[in-house]
């Protein structure tokens, strides 16, 4: 049945692992470029785990939505810039830890 | 018939005019509009009275309807019969006579547009009041007459005490007015009426004598009573509202006003006589308040203090009156009342007015030769006020006395101690008599009355000498009191009593050979002197009792304890709010990571509970 040349689990800790990668990036980094690209790790290390488990069970659900989180990535990625280029715009700088203005 | 609305129409415009011009009407006008209103309304009642005593017919007058709630529907409706045939006279008769004497009196004043306005309102007020058809129109009146008084007391109100003396006699006045409203409740609800005649045959068919309703009612109603004419308990405002001018204190706090309470108990006997134990609490509070009054009054040197501790006093012998059944003798001292203490009032208002206001009686003396007229008028008033032979005080007060001895049981108690309160007062007029008029002149006049003054002063005399031979026309209101016969020893010792108190004053004040000096000599006199002179202490009393704990508690009060309750709410959600504040920092960063502690956290609860 299983339709991988490698075992499941070692594909879902590789998921794994870029997905704290993302976050970690995400908590970590101050810039928005780099905030962004973590956010499309974590998105991609999903999709992974959900190509896994489609060839795990053989069944198309893993790449349908394998689909769906490439153009939702994508959709993000366009809206993100445009906001990123704004940001820039407004703050002159990238930096998220000075680019607010909430005095909390 | 129209005339019946014009007798309190006339006053009411003319208070009306008066405010309109804001005190910027001439004096002359203002004077002239404010006496001769009561004037027109005197005459109308002149009218009035000539026509009721050629056919005694009782008139009633409906004006419109006040206002309708369910089926209670007030009218403003007047109702005309002899008790307010003889109340409408004295009211603008002496009302009248005393508007005029207040020009005189008040002509240098810059205010006396506004006095007028208030006594013309006072009078307008009373008017109300005693010719009302129902008790709440009644109580209008009341009121009315209630502010005016506050307003005249406190009418020279730059000076802090004589506002604080009106407050007093509207707090203290306020305290009978609720228990009269409440008696005014409990009628409405137990009768479905106020309209007075038909409330009496509702409560004579619906109510046995000596039943607790008739009882609570009446005794509400006393409240009202009591708090509106100076008795015991609520006497105290009476003596400070003499802070207000003399002419003041002689139409509001001596002729009317005070005998509003003698008036409301007698326009409702029919509810009192059902309800024996209220009677007997009526002629005792009368008789206590006669007593108190009489004694205090000996030792106060204030002429207008003594004044109005006598006036307690005598309206105590009205409520004593009232209290024995003897309603008749009780209005015709009101009304003999209203003669000479004005006289008494407007005569010493005159010696104040020509003596750079002094009240101070040990600073008057030997005015006899020097004000003739004041003399002549407060010796005729004195006389009367100590029932004298022959002057109006001695029938109405001797009527009183008779009618209290010839009641069983607890008669010739009442009678006694209205005895002793006939020579305390006779004792005290003459006191006054001696020590103003007679001796060595402490203060020279600097005037003598004008006509103003004299006049009013003399008419009052005219009055208060032959007053007691007027024939009320009081029979049909009434139930006829029994026939009653009289010792004639009893009868004597009436008429000697006063005697002897004019003997004993002469003796102590004129005569020397009882001297005061020597009586208040030992320790014990002189602390029964000024436990006199304070009013028995009672304001004293009421201070410790109620004022100083209204004020300690308004003071605990003042940062409202209630509302900390509430107040602590509102702190705690502002304080929580402003911790939570903190979070919402506009840090991404800070954001994600909450959130991804958020997950973890749920994540963990949700792996622990999985099965």
């Amino acid at each position: 049945m299983d339709g991988l040349m490698v075992p499941m689990e070692h594909v879902l800790v590789i998921a794994g692992l870029l997905f704290i990668c993302g976050l970690f990036g995400l908590m970590l980094r101050r810039n928005i470029i780099f905030m962004l690209m973590s956010l499309e790790v974590m998105l991609n290390s999903a999709a992974l785990a959900f190509i896994a488990a489609g060839a795990h069970w053989g069944q198309a659900d893993g790449q349908i939505i394998f689909m769906l989180i490439l153009t939702v990535a994508a959709a993000e990625v366009a809206v993100g810039l445009g906001l990123v280029l704004q940001i820039q715009r407004r703050f002159k700088t990238l930096d998220m830890d000075q680019a607010h203005r909430l005095r909390g | 018939m129209n005339t019946i609305a014009l007798i309190p129409l006339f006053p009411l415009l003319s208070a009306t005019l008066l405010i309109m011009s804001a005190g910027r009407m001439p004096r002359h006008i203002a004077a002239t509009i404010g006496a001769g209103s009561v004037g027109l309304s005197a005459i109308c009642v002149a009218l009035l009275a000539r026509d009721f005593l050629a056919d005694g017919q009782v008139l009633e007058l409906t004006l419109w309807t006040w206002m309708s709630v369910g089926d209670f529907a007030p009218r403003i409706a007047f109702y005309i019969d002899g008790l307010t045939i003889v109340m409408m006279s004295v009211i603008t008769g002496v009302g009248f006579l005393i508007h005029l004497y207040s020009i005189e009196f008040m002509w240098e004043d810059e205010s006396i547009c506004r006095y007028f306005t208030y006594m013309n309102l006072f009078v307008a007020a009373m008017l109300l009041l005693v010719m009302a058809d129902n008790l709440l129109l009644l109580y209008l009146g009341w009121e009315g007459v209630g502010v005016c008084s506050y307003l005249l007391v406190g009418f020279w109100y730059k000076d802090p005490a004589n506002g604080a003396a009106a407050r007093k006699a509207f707090i203290v006045t306020r305290i009978g007015d609720t228990a009269m409203a409440l008696g005014l409740f409990l009628l409405l609800t137990e009768l479905g009426t106020l309209d007075i005649q038909p409330m009496m045959i509702a409560a004579n068919s619906q109510w046995q004598t000596g039943d607790a309703l008739p009882v609570l009612a009446t005794a509400l109603l006393l409240g009202g009573a009591v708090g509106k004419s100076a008795q015991l308990p609520l006497h105290t405002w009476l003596p400070d509202a003499m802070a207000g001018p003399t002419p003041v204190s002689a139409l509001i706090h001596a002729a009317t006003m005070v005998t509003a309470g003698v008036y409301l108990i007698a326009r409702t006997y029919g509810l009192f006589l059902l309800a024996p134990p209220t009677m007997e609490a009526v002629a005792w509070i009368g008789l206590a308040t006669l007593l108190i009054a009489g004694f205090t009054a000996l030792a106060q040197n204030d002429i207008k203090r003594i004044l109005a501790y006598s006036t307690i006093s005598q309206i105590g012998y009205m409520f004593l009156a009232l209290g024995v059944g003897a309603f008749a003798s009780g209005i015709f001292h009101l009304m003999t009342h209203a003669f000479f203490k004005a006289l008494l009032f407007l005569a010493a208002g005159a010696v104040i007015h020509c003596l750079h206001h002094e009240h101070n009686i040990f600073r008057m003396g030997g005015l006899r030769t020097r004000l003739p007229i004041v003399f002549l008028s407060f010796f005729i008033g004195s006389a009367a006020l100590a029932a004298l032979p022959f002057t109006s005080g001695f029938y109405s007060k001797d009527a009183i006395l008779l009618s209290a001895w010839a009641l069983e049981d607890i008669g010739p108690w009442l009678w006694a101690g209205g005895l002793l309160g006939a020579l305390l007062t006779s004792i005290y007029s003459f006191r006054l008599v001696f020590i103003v008029f007679f001796g060595e002149a402490k203060t020279e006049p600097d005037r003598q009355p004008g006509w103003k003054m004299a006049g009013p002063l003399l008419l009052l005399c005219l009055l208060s000498l032959v007053g007691g031979w007027f024939a009320l026309p009081l029979a049909g209101v009434f139930p006829a009191a029994a026939e009653h016969t009289v010792n004639h020893a009893v009868e004597w010792i009436s008429i000697g009593t006063p005697l002897l108190g004019l003997l004993l004053a002469y003796l102590m004040f004129l005569g020397g050979q009882l001297s005061v000096d020597k009586m208040v000599a030992s320790s014990g006199a002189r602390a029964l002197r000024d436990f006199w002179f304070s009013g028995w202490r009672i304001d004293q009393l009421y201070d410790v009792l109620w004022v100083t704990p209204y004020k300690k508690i308004s003071y605990w009060m003042r940062n409202e304890p209630v509302d900390a309750i509430y107040n602590s709410i509102v702190a705690a959600n502002q304080w929580a709010h402003h911790r939570l504040l903190v979070l919402q920092n506009g840090e991404l960063r800070w954001y994600a990571t909450t959130m991804v502690v958020g997950l973890i956290l749920l994540l963990a609860v949700m792996l622990r509970n999985a099965p």
